[in-house]
């Protein structure tokens, strides 16, 4: 076997790969993050048939791999006669994945501001919404970082899935420069290294944070179940 | 714009070939990932050598995509001259996989442990094996059971990935049926179902192992409904 | 004072499940009347008065607070709150807002006050209270008594008709309870009614127009703060020594 050493055109197609993968991160963080918010405040609405939608959009997303549904968007519309580049495919599906995790991740996070809160909030003839944007919220949020920080590490791993579609990031362009120079182990290393750059700062943040809080131990319960740690 | 779902019901047979590949892929890297996973938490709450070992090991794991580590052991480890079956990579790579997460979420459920409870163990009697059985692992397990149910059913929707190597499970039969039937959208909408439906399975599985394997959370549900 | 009453329970109902905890409860309180509620733990009197401020819905009977009919499914509930101000023993201020923040969040956003209006408002009842110089503090850097006296302004801001209070110093040590029992004394002195629940004897008898003794989910004996000199029940006569008891020690 003939090592043909990586030459800088290589690299820095790769590079220009990792890019695309901080790109679709970000599309998929902050389009899955705004649907993610409506999907957990629907989770909590007052109407029932609100709340049922919500958990059924929840179990239907969470249950499908994103794969799945890069599949059906990129290879499956065309068989409607609908052309859809591989770019929105990808994004669309890892939009409507970030959502369902984090709806619920969130409904988690805003179900463990304490009851008496709630009530204290009522008491003073806040608004539902006033309720919600000046009390609950604001003591959510807090809650909610160091989980949220935890699942950006998935969303950047799942991005990898867009490679499937055909969408040049860092694990499609990782396969295209092994075509051209076969050395797999090394290109496959060498993207993993990549990754392993752009997701373990953000694992150390979230334990970081993690601790700050309490951690586990002190993690509501509400939490404990709803926290996934998704392996893709 | 007309659906034919019927065309693709009539390739039953093949999803059900594939369903039940996921179901076997997905159970023996659950089992085996967990073994793993429990061993690498004890190591890791001892520290030491080994400790840093396996901490190496869950965050590289924890911190690179399933797809990238399933075509280093495919291709990349064929180029150094081990040949592995897709059959073998699958599920040796989920099994790896899960491990690393189960080892983060049992090391969460070890950690937790109240400090009183091992030394209430140790004044009692009990052998290290016993303590470690006892009062360190069932807890902890039943501590977070919630968790590593989830990421169990993860695991199994994961495993869709390895249809990338040719493995012939779910999705692998759905990439074919939709070449066969040239009808992609049926195809995939009824793979989406597919695994919703296999994620259901898999919950229920899991609360009925709860249910034997944790006999006092029993009696408190039953208590407080 | 008018004779119509302010507040006025008629034959209240409310059960948890198949607990009965209030069982044909009445009173009434007239304007600028306190009344105290006694009685037992688990007597109902919490429950009496989360179903005053509508946090608990009644199974039978009526109360009408304020001129709201409770029962009424058309009831305007935030109206109510407006019109109604309640404290608890765990004082629940919001811990991401500061002391000031807590006591001007709801004159703005409901009542549409003006910021520097609901800011001299805002002094004016933290000064009641005796908390001027702790306007910017957020509730964690405050002493208990003092997290619930803020309590008391966050509700007072809000310039309530009513004020209830459930054990506002259950939580606190005697040398804390006092200074918030002072609070509630000028407070009523001040003419506001007021429904309290307290195991404070000695407070009760000097604060109390109207004293309601509550005993497994029924009023047992109500009457001016008198009453605890000569019950007329058993109960009441056992537990008023029994409380004396305890305050003794
Ligand atoms: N939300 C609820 N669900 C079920 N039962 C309740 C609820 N709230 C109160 N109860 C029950 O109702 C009964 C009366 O409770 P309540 O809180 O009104 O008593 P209380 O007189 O205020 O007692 P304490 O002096 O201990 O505060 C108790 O037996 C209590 O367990
Ligand atoms: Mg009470």
């Amino acid at each position: 076997m003939t090592l043909v050493p990586l030459g800088p055109n290589q690299i820095a197609f790769l590079l220009h790969g990792a890019v695309w993968t901080v790109v679709l991160s970000l599309i998929a963080c902050l389009g899955g993050g705004a649907l993610g918010m409506v999907v957990a405040l629907c989770r909590v609405a007052p109407l029932r048939a609100v709340r049922a939608a919500a958990a059924v959009y929840i179990q239907a997303v969470q249950g499908t791999p994103p794969l799945v549904a890069m599949f059906l968007l990129y290879f499956g519309l065309p068989g409607l006669g609908l052309n859809v580049p591989s770019l929105l495919a990808a994004s669309l599906a890892l939009i409507v994945n970030v959502s369902a995790f984090l709806g619920e991740i969130w409904r988690g996070c805003i179900e463990s501001v304490p009851r008496p809160q709630w009530e204290a909030a009522e008491c003073l003839a806040l608004s539902r919404t006033q309720r919600m944007l000046r009390v609950i919220l604001p003591q959510a949020v807090r809650i909610a970082i160091p989980p949220t920080v935890g699942f950006s590490v998935q969303v950047i791993k799942n991005t990898s899935l867009a490679s499937v579609v055909g969408f040049v990031e860092l694990a499609r362009a990782g396969q295209i420069v092994n075509n051209s120079v076969f050395q797999p182990f090394l290109i496959y290393l060498l993207i993993a290294a990549i990754y392993f750059a752009m997701c373990f700062p953000l694992s150390w943040l979230n334990r970081v944070l993690e601790r700050r809080t309490g951690g586990w131990r002190r993690r509501p319960a509400a939490l404990t179940a709803a926290i996934p740690v998704v392996s893709a | 714009m007309s659906f034919d779902f019927s065309s693709v019901f009539d390739q039953w047979p093949l999803f059900l070939h594939g369903a039940l590949l996921t179901l076997e892929l997905s159970v023996v890297a659950t089992v085996a990932g967990f073994v793993i996973g429990t061993a690498c938490a004890l190591a890791l709450r001892a520290g030491g050598v080994l400790g840093g070992i396996c901490q190496v090991y869950v965050e590289a794991i924890r911190n690179t995509p399933l797809l990238v580590q399933i075509f280093l052991m495919y291709f990349g480890l064929a180029s150094l001259g081990f040949h592995l079956s897709a059959f073998v990579v699958a599920s040796l790579s989920l099994t790896v996989n899960v491990g690393a997460y189960t080892a983060e979420i049992m090391r969460a459920g070890l950690e937790a442990t109240p400090a009183g409870q091992i030394e209430a163990g140790e004044c009692l009697g009990l052998s290290h094996v016993q303590i470690y059985r006892h009062v360190l692992l069932l807890p902890a397990m039943e501590r977070v059971y919630p968790s590593l149910a989830s990421q169990f059913v993860l695991l199994m929707l994961a495993s869709s990935v390895t249809s990338q190597i040719s493995a012939e499970e779910l999705t692998a039969a759905a990439n074919y049926v939709q070449s066969a039937t040239f009808r992609p959208f049926e195809t995939f909408i009824l793979l989406a179902a597919l695994y919703v439906a296999l994620s259901l399975v898999m919950r229920l599985g899991f609360a009925a192992l709860a249910f034997v394997l944790f006999p006092r959370r029993r009696r408190l549900r039953m208590a407080t409904a | 004072m008018s004779d119509t009453p302010i507040i006025e329970l008629r034959d209240v109902q409310k059960s948890f499940g198949t607990l009965k905890v209030l069982d044909g409860v009445s009173f009434a309180v007239a304007r600028g009347q306190v009344a105290v509620l006694i009685g037992r733990s688990g007597s109902g009197k919490s429950t009496a008065l989360r179903c005053i401020d509508r946090l608990e819905r009644i199974d039978a009977g009526e109360i009408t607070v304020c001129g709201h009919r409770l029962a009424d499914p058309k009831l305007e509930l935030r109206a109510l709150r407006q019109d109604v101000g309640i404290v608890f023993q765990s004082y629940n201020l919001f811990p991401h807002l500061t002391v000031e923040q807590n006591v001007t969040l709801a004159p703005m956003a409901v009542k549409r006050v003006p910021r520097a209006e609901a800011r001299a408002t805002a002094r004016d009842v933290l000064a009641r209270v005796g908390l001027a110089d702790k306007a910017a503090a957020y509730p964690e850097q405050l002493s208990g008594g003092q997290q619930q006296r803020a309590a008391i302004a966050r509700s007072l801001a809000m310039q309530p008709k009513v004020m209830l209070f459930d054990e506002v110093t259950s939580a606190l040590d005697p040398e804390l309870t006092a200074e918030v029992l002072r609070v509630l004394e000028q407070l009523a002195a001040s003419g506001m009614t007021m429904v309290l629940v307290t195991h404070e004897m000695g407070f009760a008898r000097r604060i109390a127009d109207l004293l309601v003794f509550m005993h497994g989910g029924k009023v047992r004996e109500m009457g001016p703060a008198g009453i605890l000199s000569d019950p007329q029940t058993i109960e009441l006569r056992q537990f008023v020594s029994h409380e004396l008891a305890h305050a003794g020690q």
